[in-house]
């Protein structure tokens, strides 16, 4: 026992100079192993920004175009007709088959490529081991390569868009039997096929990053950072992995079953239909469309929390730094995540009230997914007691991240609503349930990745960005953002469905037709001052004002005490020791103490 | 507080390469889990048929049991530092591995040839997908197997890092126990 004991020992030596003599090497990088196939963790949250960065441009801009059509269900853009050819555009209109794959893939793009891996890869790399104090991730390697299956994945995503059939067009849910059948649609063809290749490598990079991430929390800490002073940031992240490791295997399932029955004649989830466009009924039997939804929710719903975390985790870090007060109840936030973390994989048949489910089984789903109120609601009120009387500092950083409690508010408290089996009747696929996952998990998420690239871009680039672009990009984006989805529960109030080419039919939604127009119109402008955020953020990546104190926010946490340019390896002596939390702001007279400072002699605990 | 943090620093312990492979086998067993529960949700629709489940199968999971114990020696024998053994367990080790995917095959051949085909619905079609995944599995074992044995048989470089055996051997023991609990699983719920 005791050789075997003294032989780990040895072991975990070897590491830490392994560790060690990679810092050392770290100025022999050329330009392809410093900015290509880099294994600085660093560098590859640079590489998921900015491809998160190209993927928000492209899926916001098929908004644009789908709201053309939504707004303008009557006139014709001759315009669309040159730029995107006379099959998606005929005669300048939109034609029904693009208006289906522009919003399946606006679904796409926005939830699993710019919201998870360019969300939580960007900021899981760059903070998991600056703020847990480790030199890089459990295994560079492995981090590499699941921004390379990323990568790969959003290239064939990409190819998908330029096939002669176009992309997947059965929603982002891609259920079957319309993903199952090429004869369904022209996009259940080969669009379908490589958006389920797509698909796949994507959950390969996000099983890579998420192990990663668990392990590099849980064994990396430097020393004295025990979990009870990790700062609330990894802890989101943390639960963010847990949720994608044990959620995202499932939905692979799911899609292993789909490319069977697309292509080998199983029958899981196919029965005996009749297809209009063939006039025959499929040789398939016994299978069950309901299966799929079961396996995807599954997946579907954690992916919710695993969009959410890590925005809620930046958020209580850029809060409590501009806000010069310690994080209100750190343990009951933590607690709160838990509890969400663990709920998540309890509520996915909300997604499926109206299939047919058993009602009591309903009724069991409804109380759960009402509970999710609670950690909610402390999280809630924890942020609001954090900038209760603080020294708040409006930094862009800071505003956003007011935003993303604003609009967790608003969108959380429609979830009450949509949450309920019997409402939902009234509500599921209109665009009250558009408005309501918009507002909570889109628009949210988006307000705490702009607080994250606004907070930590000079630790990112050594440089600030233009703070006068930012508020004009805050202000305009929080009006345009809740003018554009707040009417939406309106509409869908009053029965107005979801995903449909033109409503214009019904009389009854004759009513929204100036409505859809100004809807559409803010949705163009607020889009256009995304692009401001994006011509702020290169731009300040070469021309911004440089950062010149190591600490610019007065941040305790252990990102602030490596340079201002730190190379591979993070610190440049001993990675530094922890001795408090993270949120000793405002204590004993003093504005803010680090994490590496040890406690006083006469120093109150917290 | 206290409590949670001695946790945490006997969990400290354990080599990343270690908690890296146990994250790992939990992401696997929910991908598992998934299918067998969808097996469970399908049986109950109509049309459902079920197959007979071939001698041969049984013949595989003999095969992957010894491995399973032959690759517990071969980490018992690199630990009392008898190159030798270790290297004949190893390779005894990958033998089985690639004798387990072979019957399976056969088995899967026996089974499409008595009638169960991808036409159709029912438990051959969940046989084909989920114990396919599962040989995938125990064929990048038996990859590692072999870089191991090429390892071990080079007189280059010696080694005496316990973890990739340590590694290797939870992860062989997984992928057994899969097969075991998917056997039983096909046997009970037909």
């Amino acid at each position: 026992m005791s050789h075997e004991a003294s032989l780990h020992r040895e072991v975990v030596t070897t590491h830490e100079v392994h560790h060690d003599e990679h810092h050392g090497h770290h100025h022999q990088e050329t330009f392809i192993t410093k900015y290509v196939f880099s294994q600085d963790h660093k560098m590859i949250a640079k590489q998921f920004l900015i491809t998160g960065i190209i993927w928000a441009i492209i899926g916001g801009l098929f908004s644009v175009l789908f709201r053309l059509q939504l707004g303008y269900p009557d006139q014709s853009f001759p315009i669309l007709e040159d730029i995107l050819g006379s099959k998606w555009a005929a005669g300048g209109k939109i034609q029904p088959e693009f208006y289906y794959a522009l919003v399946t893939m606006h679904g796409t793009v926005l939830v699993f490529f710019v919201l998870t891996a360019g969300l939580s890869g960007t900021f899981a790399n760059l903070l998991i081991p600056l703020q847990v104090g480790a030199r890089d991730m459990a295994s560079p390697l492995m981090n590499m390569l699941s921004y390379w299956f990323f990568f790969i994945a959003s290239i064939v995503m990409i190819a998908s868009l330029f096939v002669q059939t176009g992309p997947a067009s059965g929603g982002w849910t891609a259920y079957p039997p319309l993903s199952a059948l090429g004869d369904a649609s022209e996009g259940s063809k080969t669009g379908m096929d490589l958006w389920l290749v797509a698909m796949a490598l994507f959950v390969v990079s996000q099983l890579l990053a998420g192990l990663n991430y668990i392990s590099t929390i849980l064994n990396l800490r430097t020393k004295g950072m025990a979990m009870t002073r990790l700062p609330l940031t990894i802890w989101a992240l943390f639960f963010t992995a847990v949720l994608g490791v044990l959620s995202f295997p499932v939905l692979f399932s799911g899609f292993i079953l789909l490319l069977f029955d697309r292509h080998a004649g199983t029958s899981f989830y196919l029965s005996d239909i009749f297809l209009a466009s063939t006039q025959k009924a499929l040789p398939n039997e016994g299978g069950s469309a309901i299966l799929y939804q079961h396996l995807f929710w599954f997946l579907g719903h954690p992916e919710v929390y695993i969009i959410l975390l890590p925005a809620m985790g930046m958020v209580s870090e850029i809060l409590t730094t501009n806000a010069r007060k310690p994080i209100f109840g750190y343990m009951a936030m933590v607690g709160s995540m838990f509890a969400i973390a663990i709920l998540a994989f309890l509520v996915w048949a909300h997604h499926m009230f109206v299939t047919g489910m058993n009602p009591f089984l309903g009724s069991v789903f409804v109380l759960l997914t009402l509970l999710i109120a609670v950690p909610s609601a402390i999280k809630v009120f924890n942020w609001l007691t954090t900038l209760w009387r603080g020294n708040l500092r409006f930094t862009p950083g800071m505003l956003f991240a007011i935003g993303f409690v604003s609009f967790f508010i608003s969108g959380g408290l429609t979830g009450i609503f949509v949450g309920n089996s019997t409402i939902d009747i009234h509500l599921h696929d209109t665009m009250f349930v558009i408005a309501h996952f918009h507002i909570v998990m889109g628009v949210a998420s988006f307000f705490g990745m702009f607080a994250g690239v606004y907070h930590w871009f000079p630790k990112m680039y050594g440089r600030y960005m233009n703070n006068t672009l930012a508020y004009i990009h805050f202000w305009i984006t929080l009006i345009g953002a809740y003018l554009i989805f707040w009417p939406m529960h309106y509409e869908g109030l009053a029965g107005m469905p979801r995903r449909y080419l033109d409503v214009s039919g019904w009389v009854s939604f004759n009513q929204f037709s100036g409505l859809n127009r100004f809807i559409s119109i803010v949705s163009i402008i607020v889009f256009a001052v995304q692009l401001l955020f994006v011509f702020n953020f290169f731009y300040s990546i070469f021309k911004g004002r440089r950062v010149r104190t190591q600490n610019p926010w007065g941040s305790n946490t252990l990102e602030w005490t490596t340079p201002i340019n730190p190379g591979h390896g993070n610190w440049e002596g001993e990675i530094p020791e922890v001795h408090r939390w993270a949120y000793d702001y405002g204590k004993d007279g003093r504005d803010f103490i680090p994490q590496t400072e040890p406690v006083g002699k006469n120093e109150s605990s917290h | 507080m206290m409590a949670t943090q001695l946790v945490m620093e006997q969990r400290k312990r354990i080599h990343p390469s270690k908690f890296l492979l146990w994250v790992a086998i939990g992401s696997i067993v929910m991908m598992f889990a998934g299918l067998t529960s969808a097996y469970i949700v399908k049986r109950s629709q109509p049309n459902w048929t079920s197959f007979e489940m071939p001698l041969l199968f049984w013949y595989s999971t003999a095969a992957i049991m010894v491995s399973s114990v032959t690759m517990q020696l071969a980490e018992r024998a690199f630990k009392q530092r008898e190159r030798q053994k270790y290297k004949m367990l190893l390779l005894l080790t990958l033998v089985l591995g690639l004798l387990f995917v072979v019957l399976q095959w056969m088995g899967f051949k026996a089974i499409w040839q008595s009638g169960v085909t991808f036409s159709g619905a029912g438990a051959g079609q969940f046989l084909y997908i989920i114990a396919g995944l599962h040989a995938v599995h125990v064929i990048g074992g038996v990859i590692a197997l072999v870089i191991m044995s090429v390892k071990a048989i080079s007189t280059v470089k010696r080694n005496y890092n316990m973890v990739p055996v340590e590694v290797m051997a939870t992860y062989w023991h997984f992928v057994d126990l899969l097969w075991l609990y998917l056997f039983v699983f096909f046997m009970l719920l037909t």
